[in-house]
């Protein structure tokens, strides 16, 4: 889809040319456009809930066992979901031009990949957290459980977006990126399954949490300072 | 390729540094590591009879796990390859990224299916040395889970290699990529061992702990360096052959095919069919 | 259980990937000597043909 994009900057009032500004009306920009094809916005939404819901209808729906596993299970699906909604990330800048023009634009690329990846955070991964409850319902997940739950999903889902944004730079130039896509970036979302899923059992079994979520607290800063570097470099490679 | 080394005004560059720079020259490397490769293959040859004589012969079985601690002298060698290789492959890949060299640029992507066999194989064998020690042939402990995700990252690296279609730049990216994934090996491999210990604290380690006897150090240290020399000598030959290919229609290719095919004129295309 | 057919077909697999690994690049050097040949036959072909 590459409908014309004009409109959305004709109301930006940022100006000077400062990083903040850019950084926030592309961030507009961005946000503009999704919500301008709202019902794309909810495709991820609505794979999470169909993946979630297909685990009691494979293995049973006994309470015991859906609380065993829902860490996991969440966790899982909302890693799914992320990887479906990378690949348009950057897509539809890539086709119709707009990505070179941000490459050859004086900003810095770097500003331009994390503001993209914070929408992607804002449309994608936001709607994970706020769902998130929901999934703990079904998946028979402990009350006390839920708080750790959210927490862990609200840190690590923009450490999902900021890692996987490296791999979309990787493959957008591909025609059939997306699906190298989740082979490339699954085995680096592995500690952060591993991670996440850790806090949240320790609750249900009354032992310390909070060092799993200092330790995501540190993925998440680390991601943030590291990855649109690496995302910048990948773009820079893929439209040479 | 800054080729000007021994400029008379210049101080006399060492032998190091002018051998490092000749080794970026596609046909002085090519020639090099001909010579070089047949050396290579013959010490692997020697360290391995030798490492697999120690092990498998003259050495002992264990007192725990019996005659299935052989299999110690090719899983392990082999695991610990699948590990520095992906290292010097991401090295490689650095290298190429901030500096441009082609030759690393060929050297790294031709250590990417080699570190995928070597992960390859020490699955396969920790898999079977996982079935007469703990009964079952694949279990989520550490290592093996470590290096399966080891093998993804492998696979990764080569898939995007193989995407895209022009090389130079499918190099880059692959390098990229493999520079990212060595920034994650770290995390990856701990993260995977705290949580074996976390979800299976009775697991066994294959090496039983803490020493190891020197009958069973040995062979194995030998076939951790004999495993090294195939390394070297299987990257050299497929360096060159990816030059051949890349520098396919360049003059100093030329003179390297043996000109043994005698010109017999226009029938020559026909009988060339059968190849 | 007898460990011998596990150590046996542990050294087994491992020498079959690592041949394999090893004569792939033999392989793929005899296509591009190939190659190159012809390349160089067709090059003549064509100085032939101009002069």
């Amino acid at each position: 889809m590459s409908a014309p994009n004009q409109g959305a900057d004709r109301g930006a009032d940022y100006r000077g040319g400062s990083l903040s500004g850019a950084f926030l009306a592309l961030v507009r920009r961005d946000l503009l456009l999704a919500f301008r094809r709202r019902t794309e916005l909810l495709f991820p939404v609505i794979f999470l809930l169909v993946v979630i819901s297909l685990f009691p209808l494979g293995i049973g729906p006994g309470p015991q066992l859906l609380a065993r596993i829902a860490p996991g299970v969440i966790w899982i699906a909302a890693l799914l979901a992320t990887v479906i909604s990378l690949d348009a990330l950057f897509r539809s800048d890539f086709e119709d031009g707009t990505l070179e023009q941000f490459v050859i634009s004086g900003h810095p690329l770097t500003l331009i990949a994390l503001a993209k990846i914070a929408t992607h955070w804002l449309v994608a991964g936001l709607p994970i957290v706020l769902l998130s409850p929901l999934l703990a319902l079904w998946m028979n997940l402990p009350a006390e459980s839920l708080g750790v739950m959210v927490l862990t999903l609200l840190l690590g889902t923009p450490i999902l977006s900021l890692i996987g944004s490296i791999g979309v730079g990787l493959t957008i130039s591909l025609k059939r990126g997306g699906q190298l896509l989740s082979l490339l970036v699954f085995p680096l979302y592995v500690p952060i399954l591993i991670i996440a899923t850790a806090a949240v059992m320790a609750t249900s079994d009354n032992l310390p949490y909070t060092q799993f979520l200092g330790l995501l607290a540190a993925g998440l800063i680390t991601s943030v300072t590291l990855a649109p570097f690496a995302t910048a470099a990948a773009l820079k490679i893929s439209l040479s | 390729m800054n080729t000007n080394v021994n400029h008379p005004s210049k101080p006399r560059k060492s032998a190091l540094v002018l051998f490092i720079h000749k080794l970026g020259s596609p046909p002085w490397f090519y020639a090099f590591s001909g010579k070089l490769i047949p050396w290579l293959w013959l010490l692997f040859g020697i360290m391995t009879a030798w490492g697999l004589y120690l092990g498998l012969v003259k050495g002992p079985a264990d007192y725990l796990q019996g005659e299935s601690v052989r299999i110690m002298y090719i899983h392990v060698p082999s695991a610990w390859m699948s590990w520095m290789i992906y290292a010097v492959m991401a090295g490689l890949g650095f290298i190429t990224l901030v500096w441009r060299i082609r030759i690393t640029e060929i050297l790294a992507m031709s250590s990417a299916p080699i570190g995928a066999a070597f992960t390859l194989v020490a699955l396969a064998s920790g898999s079977l040395w996982g079935r007469p020690t703990w009964g079952t042939y694949w279990v989520w402990d550490a290592r093996l889970t470590s290096e399966l995700v080891l093998l993804f990252l492998y696979l990764g690296v080569m898939g995007l290699y193989n995407a895209i279609d022009e090389p130079r730049k499918a190099a880059r990216a692959a390098c990229l990529l493999a520079l990212v994934g060595v920034v994650n090996l770290p995390i990856i491999h701990f993260s995977v061992k705290w949580w074996n210990t976390l979800h299976q604290p009775n697991s066994i380690s294959f090496t039983g702990g803490s020493s190891i006897d020197a009958s069973m150090l040995w062979p194995l240290l030998i076939m951790a360096i004999a495993v090294k020399f195939y390394y070297a000598a299987n990257l050299l030959s497929r360096a060159r052959v990816k030059l051949l290919e890349q520098d396919l229609r360049k003059a100093w290719v030329r003179n390297v095919v043996p000109r043994d095919l005698p010109r017999v004129g226009p029938d020559v295309v026909h009988r060339d069919r059968g190849n | 259980m007898s460990h011998l057919p596990f150590i046996w077909a542990a050294y087994s697999v491992g020498t079959i990937v690592l041949l394999w690994c090893a004569l792939a690049p033999l392989v793929r050097k005899r296509v591009a000597l190939r190659d190159i040949r012809r390349l160089i036959q067709l090059e003549e072909r064509h100085l032939d043909s101009d002069s």
